[in-house]
């Protein structure tokens, strides 16, 4: 209880700095640059595998622990792309360059970028083969390969699909998250059925599907053509959403926006031509028609990941491929110097930019104790945060842990089921600085 | 959010802003204080009537900043949603009201007339 309390002070006073800071982060600067732990001295070989969130952040806080290491980072795409802010394009809040940086922007000095596809992983001899063909010898690999969207599994979808005849697929990239929003502005003008749904598979942000609805909504409403349109959702399961507390408020809420939900409903196939979607549901196959849908296709571990000894054995993970970690270390169970973060690790939870903050600490602290010759001692909870949007101006600060928890970082202050303007503002402003910041090592 | 270190605050201002124009506002807000402090005590007193018309522009700086902040994030007044969207509110209100009017008493009294001959 008095720890609890504790935690609750410490928390006010922290809110507290974000308002001073807001009003004189002068005050604050002579407190800048904070002695770091002095580096630990190794010959070590890390081979970190892609160069998004979780790889660079990591790349950028481990040249800064470790002396004399050889880091090396290998990546083929030479965008770096900030994910979160595909919605907002989606939403026509943002241009399509809003998420587009380089990848070389954001890595340190120290580290060496081998620019193309890792092909194969063999954790035996410890070795990585690029897709050319170069052999990367390691004495820690570090998975953060990201996730594979895989259109294909649903019959008749492809991503040359997407921006015409009522198709968009938020998730696809910065140029396609633009197309859906103009496939979504032309619904919202003109009227139908709109088809929002998620896949049965692990997936990056959960509430994105969710929030597209909401935006979607929204939109239609401040044309004045809500009355044109008929929403429907079809959820993968019984549940709009993993974490009870916050399935129970989003049923309220997509019930007050006149949102039907049709439950256990995974789509398997779509007929462009017809706009039909097909739904796989306990009674078997149903037809949906749509005039536009916002198609989220099922997710599994790239195939240098899934074609590896690194997946899980057994449980419903193996055909997606998650890398088999321990959830609060994210060390593999088999390779103990395999580690995986961001949306490749294993885990129950945790496929987001917020959780990969909280996950790169985690893997540091192991990683250089076990340098050292020590065990590290920092854990990963599960921590997953999701600004839900209910609307352009507001959002729910929701975050919560693998036991389902709400863990809000401002508790008696922003209320995570509530829908805020502070909260959509958070979303809007400072999620991209925490994001960048954390690209650089810095939060 | 994990944790909160002045550190990790500076950072995360750097990136909103850029690191030049945060390090230019910061030294902006510093030397309109240091000016503030000089034109307090070269004077040795807050002088009533220039404060006083340095407040009328207190309303404009509260009002400024609430439209820059509801501009610059795409939501307006109908989004507020809750007690603590008040607060927030009424705290960037307060930020612009206070900065303008500092602002303007500085400027009045550098570049106005020394105290003994204000009024």
């Amino acid at each position: 209880m008095t720890r609890q309390t504790d935690k609750l002070a410490l928390d006010r006073r922290n809110f507290l700095k974000v308002f001073m800071a807001a009003g004189g982060a002068g005050a604050l600067g002579s407190l800048a640059s904070q002695a770091r732990a002095s580096a630990v001295q190794t010959k070590a070989r890390i081979v970190i595998l892609g160069a998004g969130a979780a790889g660079t952040a990591l790349a950028n806080r481990l040249v800064d622990r470790l002396s004399g290491a050889s880091i090396t980072i290998v990546d083929g795409r030479k965008q770096h792309l900030y994910q979160p802010g595909f919605t907002l394009i989606a939403a026509g809040l943002k241009p399509a360059s809003y998420s587009v940086t380089s990848t070389t922007d954001w890595l340190p000095s120290g580290v060496t970028l081998v620019e193309e596809a890792a092909a194969n992983i063999d954790p035996v001899s410890r070795k990585v083969t690029t897709a050319s063909g170069k052999e990367l010898e390691y004495d820690f690999l570090i998975l953060a390969t990201g996730l594979t969207l895989d259109y294909g599994q649903i019959e008749g979808m492809s991503m040359d699909l997407i921006g015409k005849n009522g198709i968009g697929s938020v998730y696809a990239g910065p140029d396609y998250a633009a197309m859906t929003y103009a496939e979504m502005s032309r619904f919202t003008e003109k009227g139908g059925v709109g088809l929002f749904s998620r896949p049965a598979t692990e997936m990056k942000c959960a509430g994105a599907p969710l929030k597209y609805a909401f935006l979607t909504d929204d939109i239609a409403r401040r044309k004045g053509n809500r009355g044109k349109l008929e929403m429907v959702y079809a959820a993968h399961n019984k549940a709009l959403f993993s974490v009870p507390i916050v399935n129970e408020k989003l049923r309220m809420l997509f019930e007050d926006r006149g949102i039907e939900v049709r439950r256990e409903h995974v789509m398997s196939a779509i007929d462009p031509g017809k706009k039909i979607a097909t739904f796989q549901t306990p009674d078997g196959p149903k037809e949906i028609g749509y005039d536009f849908t916002n198609i989220i296709p099922p997710m599994r571990a790239p195939d240098v990941v899934l074609n590896s000894p690194l997946p899980w054995q057994d449980g419903p993970w193996v055909k997606q491929g998650w890398a088999e970690v321990d959830k609060h270390t994210l060390r593999h169970v088999r390779f103990p110097e395999v580690f995986a973060v961001g949306d490749i690790a294993g885990v129950p939870k945790g496929k987001t930019a917020a959780s990969v903050k909280w996950q790169v600490p985690v893997v540091e602290d192991h990683l250089v104790a076990a340098l050292s010759g020590k065990e590290g001692t920092a854990s990963f909870d599960g921590y997953t945060s999701c600004p839900m949007i209910t609307r352009i101006g507001r959002a729910m600060l929701i975050e919560f842990d693998y036991k389902d928890n709400l863990v809000p970082s401002f508790p008696g202050v922003i209320a995570p089921l509530e829908e805020l303007w502070v909260s959509w503002l958070m979303k809007e402003v400072a999620l991209k600085a925490t994001y960048n910041a954390m690209l650089r090592g810095r939060a | 959010m994990k944790e909160l270190t002045p550190g990790m605050m500076i950072a995360v201002f750097e990136e909103m802003f850029g690191m030049g124009l945060f390090w230019a506002l910061v030294a902006g807000a510093v030397l309109v204080t240091l000016a503030f402090l000089f034109v307090v005590l070269r004077d040795r007193k807050l002088v009533a009537s220039r404060l006083v018309r340095a407040e009328l522009l207190a309303p404009i700086g509260a009002i400024a900043a609430i439209l820059f902040v509801q501009f610059v994030t795409s939501s307006g007044f109908s989004d507020i949603g809750g007690p603590v969207d008040v607060i927030a509110l009424i705290l960037i209100g307060v930020a612009g009201a206070g900065g303008l009017t500092v602002l303007a008493y500085v400027l009045q009294g550098l570049l106005g007339n020394r105290a003994g001959k204000a009024s």
